[in-house]
């Protein structure tokens, strides 16, 4: 296994645990939390990548990803207060009002 | 001759435009309404720019007769790929006759509306429609593109439509008016197919280049017999309905439910011969389908005598003129048939003159009676209404054939042609004898009934009986002097020797439009001199006329002579059952049709499709909301799913990238 490959792979486990938060947990600060993670292994992958190929622009595009992210959690944490005020919880099995 | 530029045609066209603006749009809008204009307003608003447009004429007649066709192309009108079609007017010999015809018997008409109209309600409207008919039949005889003739001849339908059916609150009339425009859809259907035919064949719609082309063909004879064949009939089914021609004839006796005026001018005078119009315009083409015009020619014959016979019997004053009329256009056809188109368009004109007096003349004892039409209820009006009486004799003994009024000479002229031209049939010769004598037999019927014997009108009608004022009379006698003298202008080659070599005025004015056809003194399809012709048809003439007037002084059907023909009388009063027959043969069907389509079609079909549109999206909606159950996690999960099978076919399929 070439040193290139470690973080990726290390990326792939990230984001996938990332994503099973995001699918199998209820309470919504855990999702908040799981799409914290797929964001951060996305930049580990795109770090990594702009480091073997030795150029600038996806270290670049990660501190774009920081930035949104950082705004991302902000406007998350608001909707999980107004989420505990309105239904007395912040598990998403509790928010089902759009039932069609 | 080289034709002349010159702006007149537009004048003349544009006029009759005016004063249909004027009181259809103007007027109204000033008075903010339309009822509101008054009669005389309306009258005068109408008369005088079709009276302008009469000067125009005169003007633009004398012009052709000095020199070549006037013509004027103030736009192009459509340019669609070879498909080229000029706003192009022209004034040659054979329109410029006609409008002649159009614009003065038209003014004389509108002068006489003025008056007989003045009682009217909604007058405005009627002097509206009129105009709007003067300039659809201005644009029909003066287009020198077939596209543009076609316009003025759906035009002049269109307003045959709103004027047959101006007084609309009545049911019947409204009918009627649709029963015209419905017959006449039938033949502009033969029309377009013709036109397009032709189209097809020379390539241009423009008149010019057509008649080249037929001169073309016939010098080379290189063209498609069969498909001129089939052009010339399509556009000669076209002419039967414009025209009230078997099978379309029906239209036009009802179409007497509209104003006694508007009878005279569309009915008899101009829109009725408009089907004579084309085929004398495009001779070129008819001459090339010898099968077309014998077709013509027996159509022609049988409408005549077909429409004659049931003219004999109606107790209607406008019946039967109306069957006359259309007994008349029969002669007409008939000289288009055996290529006498000159003879066609004499007998047009001359028509136009005594069938327009006889029109208004009805229409003033129409009027004198207090709208009273049966003439069972007349008799004995001479007394009351002696300038009508007069004039109406004049037109009477004109359309008769009487010897030296108009309608002798063109009736005469067409009857010898149908023996002494080559294309010429004896069977059309004879039955044109036998209709002859019965025009003159009702002819004389109708006055007797009308004027002569004993009153037959209550009291209350007596005592409203007035003689028209001058308003109406002048018109009257204008027609008067020119169904008296009109037949001039085409004085036979025989009689013309006698007279101081005095010529065929009309064929040679004709000539360069429509070919002069010289008849011989000698009939070649039966042995018969024209002399013998001539005299034979004045005798039988002056003999019928008489027998028609004597007779019927007191007698109303020919019944109270012979009780034997009680059954053909019957079915002469009600027209040989036509109308009953396509009511039953063509009218019965497709009402059944139609009430299948309703409530079959309808129902099933179409609510059907349209209902199991709507319940089908209903019922698919109602298992698709199942999906969105409001949990976001499913949501997300659902686009996972997506998004890998999207990254998976991009590495699968996009190995490019």
């Amino acid at each position: 296994m070439s040193s290139a490959l470690i973080p990726q792979v290390l990326a792939l486990f990230l984001f996938s645990t990332g994503m099973l938060m995001v699918l199998l947990r209820r309470n919504s600060v855990v999702l908040l939390l799981g799409i914290e993670l797929m964001l951060n292994a996305a930049n580990l992958s795109l770090v990594s990548f702009a480091h073997d190929l030795g150029r600038i622009d996806g270290q670049i595009q990660v501190f774009f990803v920081i930035t949104i992210a950082a705004a991302e959690s902000a406007v998350g944490l608001s909707i999980l207060v107004n989420l505990y005020r309105n239904f007395g919880a912040v598990t998403t099995d509790r928010a089902r009002t759009m039932q069609g | 001759m080289e034709a002349q530029t010159s702006n007149l045609p537009l004048w003349i066209l544009l006029l009759p435009l005016l004063g249909f603006v004027l009181n259809g749009v103007v007027i109204p809008l000033f008075k903010r309404g339309f009822a509101l204009t008054l009669p005389a307003e309306a009258a005068t608003a109408a008369t005088l720019p079709i009276a302008a447009a009469f000067v125009c004429a005169i003007f633009a007649f004398m012009a052709i007769s000095h020199g070549g066709p006037l013509v004027i192309t103030p736009y192009k009108w459509l340019a669609i790929g070879p498909l080229n079609v000029d706003f192009s007017l022209k004034i040659d010999r054979l329109s410029g006759l006609l409008v002649m015809i159009i614009t003065g018997v038209g003014t004389l008409i509108h002068i006489f509306s003025a008056g007989y109209m003045s009682h009217e309600p909604c007058v405005g409207r009627y002097f509206s429609y009129l105009s709007l008919f003067c300039f659809s039949m201005l644009l029909l005889v003066m287009g020198n593109e077939l596209p543009l003739l076609f316009f003025g001849w759906e035009g002049v339908g269109l307003c045959s439509y709103l004027l047959i059916g101006f007084w609309y609150t009545d049911t019947e009339k409204a009918n009627a008016g649709k029963k015209a425009f419905i017959a006449n859809r039938v033949g502009d259907l033969g029309f377009l197919i013709g036109a397009f035919i032709l189209f097809k064949m020379v390539g241009s719609f423009n008149f010019d280049m057509m008649t080249a082309k037929f001169a073309e063909w016939k010098a080379t004879g290189t063209y498609d017999a069969h498909l001129v064949m089939f052009a010339t009939l399509a556009l000669f089914v076209g002419a039967t309905g414009k025209s009230a021609q078997i099978p379309l004839f029906v239209w036009l006796p009802d179409a007497m439910s509209g104003p006694t005026p508007v009878s005279a001018l569309i009915h008899a005078a101009t829109m009725v011969t408009a089907g004579v119009y084309m085929i004398a315009r495009l001779n070129g083409l008819f001459d090339l389908a010898p099968d077309t015009l014998t077709v013509i020619a027996y159509v022609g014959a049988a409408t005549a005598i077909f429409a004659g016979s049931i003219g004999i019997a109606q107790k209607d004053i406008k019946k039967v003129l109306a069957y006359s009329t259309v007994s008349q256009l029969g002669f007409m056809f008939m000289a288009c048939g055996v290529g006498a188109y000159q003879t066609a368009v004499f007998h047009l004109m001359t028509h136009a003159f005594f069938k327009a007096l006889l029109f208004l003349g009805s229409g003033s004892v129409i009027h004198a009676c207090s709208g009273e039409q049966d003439m069972t209820k007349m008799g004995g009006l001479k007394k009351y209404l002696p300038h009508t009486h007069f004039t109406m004799l004049i037109g009477s003994l004109a359309i008769s054939g009487i010897p030296f009024f108009s309608g002798f000479f063109s009736k005469d002229e067409i009857l010898y042609s149908t023996i002494a031209l080559p294309g010429g049939h004896s069977a059309v010769f004879i039955v044109g004898v036998i209709t002859a004598a019965l025009t003159a037999v009702y002819t004389g019927r109708m006055l007797a009934m009308t004027f002569y014997g004993q009153e037959r009108f209550s009291a209350d009608v007596r005592s409203h009986l007035h003689e028209s004022p001058g308003l109406m009379l002048f018109p009257l006698y204008v027609l008067a002097i020119l169904a008296a003298a009109g037949g001039f202008l085409g004085v036979p080659h025989l009689l013309g020797d006698y007279l101081g070599h005095m010529p065929h005025h009309l064929g040679h004015w004709l000539a360069p439009v429509v070919p002069e056809r010289h008849l011989p003194l000698m009939a070649v399809k039966l042995p018969l001199h024209e002399a013998v012709v001539m005299i034979g048809s004045s005798v039988l003439a002056i003999v019928c006329f008489t027998l028609g007037v004597i007779g019927f002084r007191n007698k109303q059907s020919l019944t109270d002579y012979l009780s034997g023909i009680a059954p053909i009388q019957k079915i002469l009063e009600h027209k040989y059952y036509v109308d009953e027959f396509y009511a039953m043969a063509i009218l019965r069907p497709l009402a059944k049709l139609a009430a299948w389509c309703a409530d079959v079609m309808d129902k099933l079909a179409i609510d059907g499709a349209v209902n199991g549109v709507g319940n089908g999206a209903k019922r698919l909606g109602q298992r698709l909301r199942a999906l969105q159950d409001g949990d976001v996690q499913s949501y997300a999960l659902v686009m996972a799913i997506g998004l890998a099978f999207a990254m998976v076919g991009l590495v699968v399929l996009g190995k490019s990238f």
